[in-house]
């Protein structure tokens, strides 16, 4: 059991965290899975400061700070400027599984995810190791399960980077001095993505007039087809 | 023996003597945030003072079902009350006649008695608002099961002044991921169970899109206000159960001398002002929910505790 408050409170993000990720698979709308994500950034963010503060590391300092720059503020402004605000607002975006059906697949996946990390986490006395592995790998997978579920690009894309904040969150207790170079390294790629989907979302709109990447498995040949 | 048995009663009459209290600062501040004046907080007093001086009128169609149901309705919360930790964090006398289980199987009773009478009287409306509260009784059920298997798991009982103990035991029990997702799978239940806004519009009065209000339309007279009344204490009694059972027993009398039982009553009621002001807020921000998407509702509530229960049985937590 954790003791000290930075660690306790590390906790209560975590999970948060998972009740964040839960809410990105149950949300229809574009706009709250967006802002799901900005609240499971924030709370990452939120650990690595707790944890950089509790164990004096200024790795993790800037890691949150990484976070907070890249994830909570530029992907969100970006992802806004790119498509106009009535993709976001729309609700019942399209995907291969129901939502009741999704969150008990979040649930196994969660269930799964303990059950892998069970015999690492009882190899380890590190409170914060024990809380975090578990729900970082539970976020790795719901995102990779929301990629393959969604059939918008964007809600893929923030799949994409939820399953990111998953590793990150997990990533902070077992490796917490990882270089920062590194840790910019991956910020700096998970900007590009988003910045390449979004751009290819915007032109596949403006050219097809729908954003599903689920309507887009047939190959046309000729270039008339399209419009 | 004799003071326990005394604090006992003293829990009863505080919840008989707030539950409209507390029903009305929630709609007065619930009007207030919608920049309207609304009625006095003391109105569901008069409300029931009204209709206890009124005639009641039974339907000659009725069985004793629906004679019945209102006294239970309004007795089984108080049963409820003595099992439960409300003002006290020691158990009182009857605390280890029933566990947690026995709570829900006594409300469970005052639903079936209230569906059945909701049935009984031929009306029209009252049938309808009984199985949809049905359905989403049932849907609420195994949530239920869960959070409370969870917590006694993770206590070791299921006597709720030993629960209660637990989530206190260090900070870190206090903050950790089994304890947060109970307490968003229970608030979900609350706001199910008590006809709260995603799930139901406590002010509405369109009877076709009413859950829990339209059961109680074939009352008058006394019948309406113990139903009315017998409501608002079991709302206030599921709040006690989340404050004081599962959030923290903060505020609940620890001395054995009758001053520091009274001494809880204003820190109790503080407590519940500010779980009023987290519902005022969830109620004026979110839109009700249609009908089919309250199993989405109940379900997310669900996957929340059963998450909870892996995360506290598995070594990590």
């Amino acid at each position: 059991m954790p003791t000290s408050t930075p660690e306790a409170l590390n906790t209560l993000s975590a999970g948060l965290i998972l009740i964040s990720a839960f809410a990105m698979v149950a949300t229809r709308q574009v706009q709250g899975v967006l802002r799901f994500f900005v609240v499971q950034s924030l709370l990452l963010a939120a650990s690595s400061f707790l944890l950089g503060y509790g164990r004096n590391s200024v790795h993790l300092w800037a890691l949150g700070a990484i976070t907070l720059a890249a994830k909570v503020v530029t992907i969100p402004w970006v992802l806004r400027r790119l498509l106009p605000g009535e993709f976001y607002e729309r609700r019942e975006i399209s995907q291969t599984v129901n939502i009741p059906a999704s969150l008990l697949l979040a649930l196994l996946l969660t269930v799964a995810a303990e059950f892998l990390t069970g015999p690492l986490v009882a190899a380890t006395s590190d409170p914060v190791i024990r809380v975090n592995l578990p729900i970082g790998l539970a976020g790795v997978l719901i995102g990779a399960y929301s990629l393959i579920a969604r059939r918008e690009a964007i809600p893929q894309l923030i799949g994409i980077l939820a399953m990111e904040n998953g590793a990150f969150f997990a990533g902070i207790a077992i490796a917490p001095e990882l270089p920062i170079i590194a840790e910019l390294a991956v910020a700096m790629d998970v900007m590009l993505i988003a910045v390449v989907v979004g751009l290819l979302t915007r032109n596949i709109r403006e050219t097809l007039g729908t954003t599903e990447a689920g309507a887009l498995s047939e190959l046309k040949e000729d270039p008339g087809a399209w419009r | 023996m004799i003071e326990t048995v005394a604090f006992n009663a003293f829990q009863i009459l505080f919840v008989m003597a707030f539950a409209p209290l507390y029903a009305g600062v929630l709609s007065r501040l619930k009007e207030m945030v919608q920049s309207k004046r609304g009625p006095s907080i003391f109105q569901p007093y008069w409300d029931i003072w009204k209709l206890f001086h009124k005639d009641e009128v039974l339907s000659d169609e009725t069985t004793w079902i629906f004679r019945v149901t209102p006294y239970l309705v309004f007795v089984m919360p108080i049963f409820v009350t003595i099992l439960i930790p409300v003002l006290t964090d020691y158990p009182l006398v009857f605390a280890f006649m029933g566990d947690m289980l026995a709570g829900g199987f006594f409300l469970g009773l005052a639903g079936f008695f209230a569906a059945l009478a909701a049935v009984d009287t031929g009306n029209p409306y009252g049938p309808m608002g009984a199985s949809r509260t049905r359905m989403v009784g049932f849907l609420a059920e195994p949530v239920f099961m869960i959070v409370f298997f969870t917590v006694s798991f993770v206590a070791q009982s299921t006597i709720p002044y030993i629960v209660q103990q637990k989530w206190v035991a260090s900070v870190a029990a206090f903050f950790s991921p089994a304890h947060i997702l109970l307490l968003i799978a229970f608030l979900m239940l609350i706001l199910a169970e008590g006809g709260k806004i995603p799930v139901d519009n406590p002010s509405g009065h369109f009877e076709l899109a009413m859950i829990d209000e339209s059961k109680g339309l074939g009352f008058s007279g006394r019948g309406a206000a113990l139903m009315k009344w017998g409501g608002q204490m079991k709302f206030l009694v599921l709040t006690c159960i989340f404050l004081n059972v599962l959030v923290a027993p903060w505020g609940l009398a620890h001395g054995r001398l009758i001053g520091d039982v009274v001494v809880a009553v204003p820190l109790i009621l503080c407590k519940v002002f500010l779980f009023i002001l987290v519902l005022v807020a969830i109620e004026s921000s979110l839109a009700k929910l249609r009908l089919f998407r309250i199993s989405e509702f109940l379900g997310a509530a669900f996957i929340t505790s059963v998450a909870a229960m892996f995360t506290s049985i598995f070594p990590g937590a």
